[in-house]
């Protein structure tokens, strides 16, 4: 009962919190859409790239957040303001969920329907808009899927350098060691992952190729 | 100057050789021309380089050596985009758009070439009703289909933008004995009305036998002859007649099953 009635008192803060995390979590998945996508087509065309690519994604996926948050830090123009830099930290751990599956969703394309466009005289960038990308994009999108679900728990760790968001509410009941406090944080944060997922998997499903 | 460019064979390579990057030669000096208007058959076993001339004609592989003339002009030199587009294709696999439906699939040609959809869609009708198909199959889907259907869907694509010439890739390879007879029989049908210039790769020979005017015989990327389907029959080549015995065997050792 006691959650209930904190939730009531606090419906302001937390929404605006609720809706400073969304900003976070919304602005470095379209980030990382608009670095992965090309980057996972250019990967998938060009084999040779492929492994340095998806390597390097790799690496950046097993520093520790608050690490990370500390690496970019010291970054000109990055570091002056503590939104800038969770939004790139969350864009870089974006990335490789949609890069990976950029490149599988292109690579899974039949190679005798490449063969056929191909061989009809449809132009790289025909067949890239017009059969690459529509027959890859259930897979893209379930990397983008995977990638904002991530995204929404991490970004509760943007508290910790002052960027806001759902996190300063676990990272104040953590201090003051208050279960409510934490709630209130994790609750909004749990709800909008699960969330996230059901609408992006509705839209995944309404996209996959006959 | 007409006459001239009549007379020219449709298709001509001269001393042409492909070799893989890793040094694996896959057509080795081959000359060979098709004229306007006939089946020429590229007959062999897999690995005797079919497929790769198939594809030196359309420019999906160039050449290391020697030449590829389409109308008298070299593919490498033309727009490649262009040469594509006035060559139909067709392949094992087919290789239908699974997310278009059979009316899409068939007009995509005219559509990147910016046909308006009144005259698509009138040349979709058209093209359905030549390789023996029902208009209400254009709004369905390729898994839709059966095999055999998917084989016409394939042809009735590849001769969407009426080309000159047509590529056919062992089209009829992955059907059942009783469709691909029929599929033979449309196509002879077909030829006869269209005029097209056909290069056909086959391992089967009675289906060389069948279709072709002449029979180009392939062997470990060489050209070994080039005979009409009659010569082919009486040919003393080794070759040629090792496959005519492996033909007649199998029907005779049939035969005999069935008589015992």
């Amino acid at each position: 009962m006691n959650i209930v009635h904190y939730f009531l008192q606090h419906h302001q803060e937390i929404l605006e919190l609720t809706l400073e995390h969304l900003w976070l979590v919304g602005i470095s998945t379209l980030l990382a859409v608009a670095i992965g996508i090309p980057l996972g087509i250019f990967s998938a065309h060009r084999p040779g790239w492929n492994r340095p690519i998806l390597g390097s994604a790799n690496i950046i996926q097993t520093i520790p957040s608050l690490a990370l948050f500390g690496f970019l830090l010291p970054v000109p123009w990055i570091g002056a303001r503590a939104d800038r830099l969770a939004i790139l930290a969350l864009t870089l751990y974006a990335l490789l969920p949609v890069i990976r599956n950029t490149y599988t969703g292109i690579r899974g394309v039949d190679r005798s329907v490449l063969e056929a466009g191909r061989g009809m005289g449809l132009t790289d960038r025909q067949l890239l808009f017009q059969v690459e990308l529509p027959l890859a994009t259930s897979v893209i999108l379930s990397g983008v899927r995977v990638a904002v679900v991530v995204s929404v728990g991490l970004a509760t760790i943007a508290a910790a350098i002052g960027a806001g968001g759902l996190g300063e509410f676990i990272f104040r009941g953590l201090a003051m060691v208050n279960n409510d406090l934490i709630l209130a944080g994790a609750i909004p944060a749990a709800v909008l992952a699960l969330s996230a997922d059901f609408a992006l998997g509705g839209l995944e499903r309404w996209l996959r190729p006959r | 100057m007409e006459s001239s460019s009549e007379n020219r064979p449709a298709i001509q390579l001269h001393n042409v050789s492909y070799t893989l990057p890793n040094g694996q030669a896959l057509l080795q000096n081959l000359n060979l021309a098709a004229q306007r208007g006939e089946t020429l058959v590229l007959l062999g076993r897999s690995g005797s380089g079919k497929t790769t001339t198939l594809r030196l004609i359309n420019r999906l592989l160039i050449p290391n050596a020697g030449e590829v003339l389409v109308n008298g002009s070299n593919v490498v030199q033309g727009d490649v985009i262009r040469l594509r587009r006035s060559i139909g294709y067709v392949i094992q696999d087919v290789g239908l758009f699974p997310h278009f439906n059979i009316e899409k699939n068939i007009g995509i040609v005219p559509q990147i070439e910016g046909w308006d959809a009144g005259r698509i869609h009138a040349r979709v009708e058209e093209l359905l009703h030549l390789v023996g198909l029902e208009s209400s199959i254009a709004s369905r889907y390729p898994h839709q289909l059966s095999g055999g259907q998917r084989q016409r869907v394939g042809v009735a694509r590849a001769l969407a933008a009426d080309p000159e010439i047509l590529l056919m890739d062992e089209p009829f390879g992955a059907v059942d004995a009783i469709t691909r007879d029929q599929l033979q029989r449309e196509f002879l049908s077909l030829q006869q009305r269209l005029n097209k210039t056909v290069i056909f790769v086959t391992h089967d020979l009675r289906e060389a036998l069948r279709l072709g005017t002449r029979i180009a015989l392939m062997e470990n990327g060489r050209l070994v002859t080039v005979l009409s389907p009659g010569d082919f029959l009486r040919s003393m080549d080794p070759l040629a007649s090792a496959y005519v015995k492996a033909f007649g065997e199998s029907l005779t050792s049939v035969a005999n099953r069935g008589g015992a």
